[in-house]
């Protein structure tokens, strides 16, 4: 697994942010820009080259499902790696977010471990 | 309140801060509240709404949380700041949303709002039902906190 990758982490809490930060500093992974909101994301994917994207459901101007939707419709950043952080595992959230092309979701709260799990079963789908 | 309602939130509470914060918290017994008035120097309050309508408190000593969000953010903070109001208010969200997929599994689907932080010693915390909460008491090895659930169904 590229430990170099670069993770964009997209929440509206810049506490979140330094959480998530701080999980994947615990495996290895240091390579991370943040983003407030969706339309940050957005901004951020457009102008430097992002390897895989976490980003939380609940946000303000862009939420991460809006966000998605956007990033799997643009030809140059729609196949990147997308993980969507929610707070509760809301059947209908998961079904459209599946739908939308969320390449896996995570429920807070989770472990390092768990969430290095997620990464690299979705890398490893995305090399095959 | 009915009492099927406090497990969900105690188990709900030791996971998020075991997974979160590497801290297992060791409930107390849970209690009859009688006033508004805080068991802590900052809180969060959540609404709910659905089969059962209410709301969640979390309110933390500062003791307890300044170790609760240092080891969430993997740096040492020394008092109340905006990351600890943050975070408090992203712990409660974490709580509501874990305790209200276990209600889900029993046939409770409640919905939840955005969560508002209230900082300050002897602050109120005002459930929107009205009514009596229930306590349930959590000690760490750095301070106490409590969880306050104020939840009616069918209302």
């Amino acid at each position: 697994m590229d430990k170099n990758m670069k993770i964009l982490v997209v929440d509206d809490f810049a506490t979140m942010r330094k959480v998530i930060r701080n999980i994947l500093k615990q495996v290895q992974y240091e390579n991370i820009v943040e983003a407030e909101d969706g339309l940050a994301a957005l901004n951020v994917l457009k102008s430097q080259k992002i390897d895989f994207v976490i980003s939380d459901w609940n946000m303000p101007n862009m939420t991460g499902y809006d966000l998605l939707k956007a990033v799997r419709a643009d030809a140059e950043i729609g196949k990147t790696p997308f993980l969507m952080v929610t707070a509760e595992s809301l059947q209908e959230n998961v079904v459209a977010a599946v739908k939308a092309g969320v390449s896996n979701y995570i429920v807070k709260p989770f472990t390092a471990e768990t969430l290095n799990e997620k990464i690299t079963k979705i890398m490893e789908k995305e090399a095959k | 309140m009915n009492v099927k309602f406090i497990n969900p939130f105690l188990e709900a509470t030791i996971d998020v801060l075991k997974t979160m914060a590497f801290i297992e918290p060791i409930p107390g017994k849970p209690y009859l509240k009688k006033d508004n008035i805080a068991k802590g120097d900052i809180s969060a309050i959540i609404g709910l709404t659905g089969a059962a309508r209410g709301s969640l408190a979390l309110t933390f000593s500062e003791s307890s949380i300044v170790k609760i969000v240092s080891n969430m953010l993997g740096e040492e903070i020394k008092e109340i700041n905006g990351d600890i109001k943050d975070a408090v208010g992203e712990i409660t969200n974490m709580v509501s949303g874990a305790a209200r997929k276990k209600l889900e599994a029993e046939g409770f689907s409640i919905a939840a709002a955005i969560p508002t932080v209230v900082s300050g010693k002897g602050h109120s915390i005002v459930h929107v039902m009205g009514g009596p909460s229930i306590i349930i008491p959590f000690n760490t090895d750095n301070g106490s906190f409590v969880v306050d659930v104020c939840l009616t169904e069918g209302v």
